[in-house]
């Protein structure tokens, strides 16, 4: 078990996250251009960018759905294939057939297929385990529903709570907050700030740039290449996202420190 | 029903069960026309096969057969993934490919044996009880029966196993990749088990049948209930019931059984299609138009509710007049108004005259309110 949690056998915190030099291209076209982005242990961080910044393709990489050009990813130090257990992903909800023929509670025992492996069936515990996690989301009532009939929030934290029974050290998030209405939005953050709190590492692909001081600690602001990484506060400028997203800067507040 | 005709309905539920399971998947993954592909391009590998070992009951047929449906997906999906042409081109560019060659290869070379053309397009399932499976002298049964039987112990035997790792790489492959299930792997076992089935069902049914019983039950199924369980159990059903009526069908009409029994898997889904209890036409309009009269049955209680007391209360409570004023054909102003009745919403006073009862008149408020 040396190395395999937040911190080092050393004592020493390691990184969450460790990108080194990454590229990712499609035929020849670079989505992500030698990204290095470092996520220390448990901060709650947004990636932002405009479209096409390359957010989505970077979670997949460090996932090792894509497969990079160069460069690699270190999860508290080693290889995604070896730390699986230590991840959890949350893909964009609209990524999936939500007529499948399948329910609530199913869809988030799912979360735990990763810790059981092949073959073996989720059981009791596993039930025990979605059950309280849809408590967490605060979707107890349609455990037996039918995913169709789900509105986009609900669809959403069903996500979450798939998310939550792997029981990860690190949560990656694809725009957990899309098409969700505010009542959800605030009770995502809630189960997102109390991960922080209990010294989970959170990554969140995020669009609505008002609310990133507010929601996260940590942010990393993307376009293709890398343009800044660190606390909010420090990085988080009209500067920095102007370089991102070029003159076509939304919701920016004035407020915003530089 | 002689012993031939049981032999023969036998294999044909057996045909179709094995059929309808891997459906399911193929249906809820989209690739319903792959097995269409698969079912064609599998003569190219009986036919090279048969070449080979020159025995058309040979087990190598079926390994040649199913390699053959593996080499389809790859190829379809090589041409897809190249972007020059759409997913549904590539399926139609590669299995006539395949296919076309077979039958050039049948008519130059083998025309002297039973595998010609019309079998292999409509298949022989009425003569399957003529090649019998013989040990010591013992009569075992028709042979083909014993291979399905097999196909289907796979099948079951597969999606028992790998049920869990079937579901979610089809409902969120990109999940499955990040636990570890390759869905790739889980997609080539899979199609390697779509073609063995095919190969199965092409001697019975044919190339053109095979996917009406591979995608019919399970479209069925999958309108019925909403559950993937259920789906799997009520697609065999539904096969099973295709192979029955089929079978009967082509016996009262003296048909091709194989014809027959895929214009009954047809039949099956078009009853889903107009009578599944959730998703049908039929229960689907009537929702609708209940839901139409309980909407006009608050209409009506407000408009009461509006005019009580007033001035011209007793005009605006006639049923006739409910006609013009809400603008209602007369049928439908009495359906309403009996809906009404019926739920104690409103009374009747001198015959024509409506009036509201509590119940109606707490309603019609809340209603105003929401």
């Amino acid at each position: 078990m040396r190395d395999r949690g937040p911190n080092g056998g050393d004592g020493e915190p390691r990184a969450a996250i460790e990108v080194n030099d990454l590229t990712v291209a499609y035929r020849d076209q670079p989505v992500l251009w030698d990204i290095d982005l470092t996520v220390p242990p448990g901060v709650l961080m947004a990636i932002v960018g405009p479209n096409g910044a390359g957010k989505t393709t970077l979670i997949k990489a460090i996932l090792g759905l894509v497969k990079p050009a160069a460069g690699h990813v270190l999860v508290f130090g080693r290889p995604y294939l070896e730390q699986r257990s230590l991840v959890a992903y949350v893909p964009q909800r609209g990524s999936v057939d939500w007529d499948f023929p399948t329910s609530v509670l199913d869809v988030v025992m799912m979360g735990r297929y990763g810790a059981l492996g092949w073959i073996r069936r989720p059981g009791r515990e596993e039930r025990e385990r979605a059950l309280n996690a849809l408590d967490m989301v605060d979707l107890t009532d349609l455990a037996d529903r039918q995913i169709s009939q789900l509105s986009g929030g609900q669809q959403q934290r069903v996500f979450l709570a798939r998310a939550l029974v792997q029981d990860a050290s690190i949560y990656l998030m694809d725009e957990p907050f899309q098409g969700v209405d505010a009542k959800t939005e605030r009770a995502i953050v809630e189960v997102l700030t109390r991960l922080k709190d209990g010294g989970h590492t959170v990554v969140c692909v995020h669009h609505a740039l008002q609310t990133v001081p507010e929601y996260f600690d940590w942010a990393a602001i993307l376009n293709v290449r890398r343009i800044a990484s660190g606390p909010v506060g420090e990085v988080f400028t009209e500067d920095n996202l102007r370089l991102a997203y070029g003159g076509r800067l939304p919701f920016l507040r004035s407020g915003t420190e530089g | 029903m002689t012993a031939i005709d049981l032999e023969v309905q036998l294999l044909a539920i057996v045909v179709a069960v094995t059929c309808a399971l891997p459906g399911v998947f193929l249906v809820l993954r989209r690739m319903a026309l792959m097995s269409d592909a698969i079912s064609h391009s599998i003569l190219l590998g009986i036919v090279l096969a048969f070449f080979v070992v020159e025995d058309l009951t040979h087990p190598f047929l079926v390994v040649a057969a199913a390699a053959t449906g593996v080499l389809t997906v790859a190829l379809v999906e090589a041409l897809y993934r190249s972007r020059r042409v759409k997913e549904d081109a590539a399926i139609a560019l590669v299995f006539p490919a395949l296919f076309s060659i077979a039958v050039i290869l049948i008519a130059r070379h083998a025309g002297g044996v039973h595998l010609d053309v019309d079998a292999v397009i409509l298949g022989e399932i009425a003569f399957a009880p003529f090649r019998r499976w013989e040990v010591a002298g013992f009569d075992l049964g028709p042979r083909s029966l014993y291979l399905m039987l097999a196909i289907l112990l796979v099948n079951v035997g597969f999606l028992l196993l790998f049920y869990k790792e079937m579901k979610i790489s089809t409902f969120d492959p990109a999940l499955a990749a990040a636990l570890g299930f390759s869905p790739v792997l889980l997609h080539y076992a899979f199609m390697s088990l779509v073609s063995v089935t095919a190969v199965g069902a092409f001697d019975a049914v044919g190339s053109i049948l095979v996917v009406a019983l591979m995608v019919a039950p399970p479209a069925a199924a999958y309108l019925c209930t909403d559950r993937l369980p259920r789906v799997l159990a009520l697609s065999a059903g539904f096969g099973a019931l295709s192979a029955v009526i089929g079978f009967w069908g082509a016996w009262a009409m003296d048909a091709s059984i194989a014809g027959s029994m895929a214009s009954a898997a047809g039949v099956v889904f078009l009853l889903a299609f107009l009578l599944a209890p959730d998703r049908g036409l039929v229960p689907q309009a009537r929702r609708r138009s209940r839901q139409k009269v309980e909407f006009a049955v608050r209409m009506l209680l407000i408009h009461l509710l509006n005019h009580e007391g007033g001035p011209k209360a007793r005009e605006e409570s006639q049923v006739v007049h409910l006609e013009e004023h809400l603008r209602w054909q007369p049928e439908f102003a009495e359906r309403v108004v009996r809906s009404a009745e019926k739920k104690g919403f409103v009374g009747r006073k001198r015959g024509e005259e409506l009036r509201l009862t509590d119940p109606g008149r707490h309603l019609a408020r809340r209603t105003m309110l929401s």
